[in-house]
């Protein structure tokens, strides 16, 4: 096990922020950590990367233990903090050689190392800059690069793509896929489509509890309620319709669209029929919605207390 | 530790920081010195660098906690002291690179001020009518005053996010500690306590010092409160672990 987290608990005075959780990561595979804000998951990481202790559990990386051998963890793990701290006036070239430093203290590793770096985050009409006068984006791959640099086993990414524009996090997400292919990757994030994409696992935590910890698929599976949509051609009087359907859950989407929820073995769709029908109504749509990603989210985050 | 100490020196160089501290330390020691008639040697007319003695420690009150003010406040307001603090690099290398790096510059400024001693080694009437040991305990005690400064400096800017007041308070502490126990020891409360006071305070040892004798209690002094000055600042960057 790359990655793991034994009934880690943290407490800040009288706030628990994690509550006793347990989970695992492979060698090579790319956990996606999800959570609303404030459910622990920064401190969690935090925890990972040694920058604060344990209350109890603990987190054991590449089998060394974050109390007792926080030097060795800390060579392991490459780390971008949430908002991705930089110093705004070191040079790109000046940084990288500056954390290269710290972990390689051969310099021609060094120095094909962060060309390698400036290559695959694609710095190279950058490295020359300022820190501080390039885009978010170009900011986002160095704090990328520093993680990479010396070639870590474990990759711990806080929100890496947060605040970029759609072709950035694209950039970002093949970017972490590129490198973390022999590489343990934890990352947490808030687009759910993201975690789809990119991970083979998802560990969902809530007020510093874990709620959901399997793949993504699996997660899907766990529809919590079906939709159905259905389009008509004609106008129809909502009224009736709720009341020949007999239910109360019917979202008017426009255009003669509605949204009708129903329980998992419920099958509404002849009864449908059944009113166009009688109706001498044209049905044009008739489709079930499978549960999104975005839905078991608030599902596990608001319903579990 | 090396590694924190190149990346503070290289952000003195690029940051004009370190040109500009030596540029107002040179120019208002050498004003001092030289120019103003209250305080000229040459109108003094005695061929000794006590003016530099005497004032050097009131412009390093000032310019040693410009120079450390943002070396961990800094950090911390921008987030960076996170990352520094994730990499396999203990907490006191971190300390001390950055004090080494600020120390580094104080000796830099101080360096040039040889070139005064030469000055007045060749204008003393007979030729090298010069204090020779009294200036060289001076250099000595103006040296480890600026450690100690220094020493304040990073513990001023490890409590806050805010350089100003890690400023200020750097100022606040340094002046305390150099002249703050003479006076209050002069104050009449203390009786037969009032020598020990006044050998609380820094003035004390460095007018020693200057005398020309290193006695080792006084070198004791100063290492003690530079040592006592990095440990609180480790305390308080370790306090995120408690």
């Amino acid at each position: 096990m790359s990655v793991s987290v034994k009934s880690l608990t943290k407490t800040f005075g009288t706030q628990k922020a994690v509550d006793n959780i347990s989970f695992e990561a492979k060698e090579g595979e790319i956990v996606g950590f999800l959570g609303p804000n404030g459910a622990g998951k920064s401190t969690a990481m935090k925890i990972a990367t040694c920058y604060l202790p344990p209350t109890e559990g603990t987190i054991e990386v590449c089998g060394q233990d974050v109390r007792s051998h926080s030097l060795n963890v800390r060579k392991n793990i490459g780390y971008l903090p949430e908002h991705n701290p930089l110093y705004l006036e070191m040079y790109v070239r000046e940084y990288l050689d500056f954390v290269g430093s710290i972990h390689l203290s051969n310099t021609t590793l060094k120095k094909n190392r962060i060309n390698e770096m400036i290559e695959l985050c694609g710095l190279e009409k950058e490295q020359n800059k300022k820190i501080g006068q390039l885009s978010k984006g170009y900011r986002q791959r160095v704090g990328l690069a520093q993680a990479l640099l010396h070639d870590p086993k474990v990759l711990i990414l806080d929100e890496p793509t947060t605040g970029l524009d759609p072709n950035q996090i694209i950039e970002i997400r093949n970017l972490i896929k590129a490198a973390g292919k022999n590489k343990t990757v934890i990352f947490s994030t808030h687009i759910l489509q993201e975690v789809q994409a990119l991970c083979d696992k998802v560990v969902i935590i809530n007020k510093g509890e874990i709620v959901a910890n399997s793949t993504p698929k699996e997660l899907l599976k766990l529809k919590t309620n079906n939709s159905l949509v259905v389009q008509f051609k004609e106008e129809i009087s909502e009224k009736d319709f709720r009341k020949f359907i007999n239910s109360d859950k019917i979202e008017n989407l426009g255009q003669n669209q509605y949204r009708i929820a129903v329980a998992e073995n419920d099958d509404i769709r002849p009864k449908i029929y059944q009113y166009s029908t009688e109706n001498k109504l044209t049905l044009v749509k008739l489709t079930e919605e499978e549960g999104q990603m975005e839905d078991i989210f608030r599902h596990l985050t608001i319903n579990n207390k | 530790m090396w590694q924190v100490f190149f990346k503070e020196v290289n952000s003195f160089l690029n940051s004009l920081i370190a040109y500009i501290i030596i540029f107002v330390f040179l120019t208002g020691i050498g004003l001092i010195m030289w120019v103003f008639p209250e305080t000229s040697v040459l109108d003094y007319g005695y061929a000794d660098m006590s003016t530099l003695f005497s004032y050097g420690p009131y412009v390093f009150m000032f310019l040693i906690p410009a120079i450390t003010m943002r070396m961990f406040s800094e950090e911390k307001k921008s987030g960076t002291l996170e990352i520094l603090f994730t990499r396999p690099l203990r907490d006191w290398e971190i300390i001390l690179g950055k004090y080494l790096a600020g120390f580094a510059l104080v000796f830099f400024s101080l360096l040039p001020t040889l070139l005064y001693y030469y000055s007045i080694y060749q204008l003393g009437y007979p030729k090298g009518n010069i204090d020779t040991a009294g200036t060289t305990g001076s250099y000595i005690g103006l040296l480890l005053l600026g450690g100690v400064f220094t020493s304040i400096g990073i513990f001023s800017s490890s409590i806050t996010e805010n350089q100003v007041i890690a400023f200020i308070v750097a100022v606040f502490l340094c002046f305390l500690l150099f002249s703050g126990f003479n006076s209050f020891a002069s104050i009449n409360w203390w009786g037969r306590y009032s020598d020990t006071i006044d050998k609380l305070g820094i003035l004390y040892h460095y007018n020693s010092l200057s005398r020309g004798l290193i006695d080792l209690r006084n070198l004791v002094y100063f290492f003690s409160v530079i040592a006592i000055m990095l440990l609180s600042t480790n305390l308080i960057l370790g306090s995120r672990k408690w």
